[in-house]
């Protein structure tokens, strides 16, 4: 029987999120395991199981992959949620590190010093409904439902709406 | 019929095009530039619905605009077939070279920092350097890197590769990019 994977990170959102998602839209079951102080994370590092010192990690098919976009990008091309071809790849790419540059603002919010929540905020809505979703919705409104661009078009609009 | 050289749309400068230039060399593959220099410029890009975010770097290559920078850096290296040759191997260059952007954020980001930020940063940038990335690279890592023809090519005087920013780079990016 083949393992599950098992994703390393903090037990929160933040970086491991879009990696539990695309699991999820794939189908596959995962473990989780929870680093909860800085003991758990520097017995990671020195067993070497960070490549650079940083989560998320994931154990996965006998690798322990870092980088949360490495991680993302074997996951879907393995379980075919990659596009057809390289064209139809970049354009997958794009729209992802478009909702991941969003998603790093979100992400950070919690982390903005009070006098600057504000101003964040606005510059967050702002982008989301002049930038971003013009964009998607201009992606999802020229392909079919069924093509694999769809519905990794689909997942990153649900993170999107989800993460505000 | 001749395939068209790719087009580069950014300042010049090094900032975000300068990977995508540095795998441009290691391809073999030459380009041209469009630099950008006025506000003027960026808006016209903008408005002309170039720019799936409305930012830079853009590339034009095969029929395509492509932004965000790893995108663009995926398609030429898969295209002229610098992504391993399978799976693993293209999800080990993808974990090197995220770290390796991780840094590159920083570094980006230093010339655009206040005076005062900017060296405490250059302490902080070097220690996560020291203590992160660099052990992950063999020490003959860039001596086999540097050898490589198209990249010694690359590192020569009169090749496409830019300067450190200097004060003229960072002032034209905040002309074009500050509102």
């Amino acid at each position: 029987m083949v393992a599950k994977p098992k994703l390393c990170y903090i037990h929160g959102r933040g970086r491991i999120e879009s990696i539990c998602w695309l699991l999820a839209a794939a189908g596959v079951e995962f473990e989780e395991i929870f680093i909860k102080t800085p003991e758990d994370l520097d017995k990671l590092r020195n067993e070497g199981s960070l490549m650079f010192q940083r989560m998320p990690m994931v154990e996965i098919d006998g690798m322990k992959l870092v980088q949360t976009r490495a991680i993302l990008n074997y996951i879907a091309t393995k379980y075919d949620l990659y596009g057809k071809d390289m064209k139809e790849r970049a354009l997958i790419d794009m729209y992802s590190e478009g909702v991941t540059d969003l998603g790093e603002m979100i992400m950070l919010m919690p982390v903005n010093p009070p006098d600057q929540k504000d101003v964040k905020m606005t510059l967050i809505r702002e982008r989301t409904t002049n930038r971003y979703l013009p964009a998607f919705e201009k992606s999802l409104g020229c392909r079919s439902s069924e093509s694999h661009t769809g519905a990794w078009s689909r997942w990153i609009l649900q993170n999107t709406v989800q993460g505000l | 019929m001749m395939a068209t050289k790719p087009k580069l749309h950014y300042p010049n400068g090094r900032g975000r095009m300068e990977s995508v230039r540095w795998v441009l060399a290691a391809a073999g593959v030459e380009f041209d530039e469009e630099f950008l220099e006025t506000k003027e410029q960026l808006q016209k890009l903008q408005d002309g619905n170039h720019l799936l975010f409305q930012q830079v770097p853009m590339v034009e290559i095969d029929g395509m605009k492509l932004v965000q920078t790893r995108s663009i850096l995926h398609y030429i290296a898969d295209k002229h077939h610098l992504f391993g040759k399978d799976l693993k191997e293209r999800t080990l260059i993808d974990m090197y070279v995220e770290g390796t952007l991780d840094l590159l954020e920083l570094i980006i980001m230093h010339p655009f920092l206040k005076p005062d930020d900017q060296q405490k940063e250059v302490v902080n940038m070097a220690q996560k350097a020291i203590i992160r990335y660099f052990p992950v690279f063999e020490k003959e890592f860039t001596v086999k890197i540097s050898n490589i023809p198209t990249i010694k090519k690359f590192l020569e005087p009169g090749s496409k590769r830019k300067p450190p920013p200097d004060d003229i780079y960072v002032r034209t990016v905040y002309n074009i990019f500050m509102p």
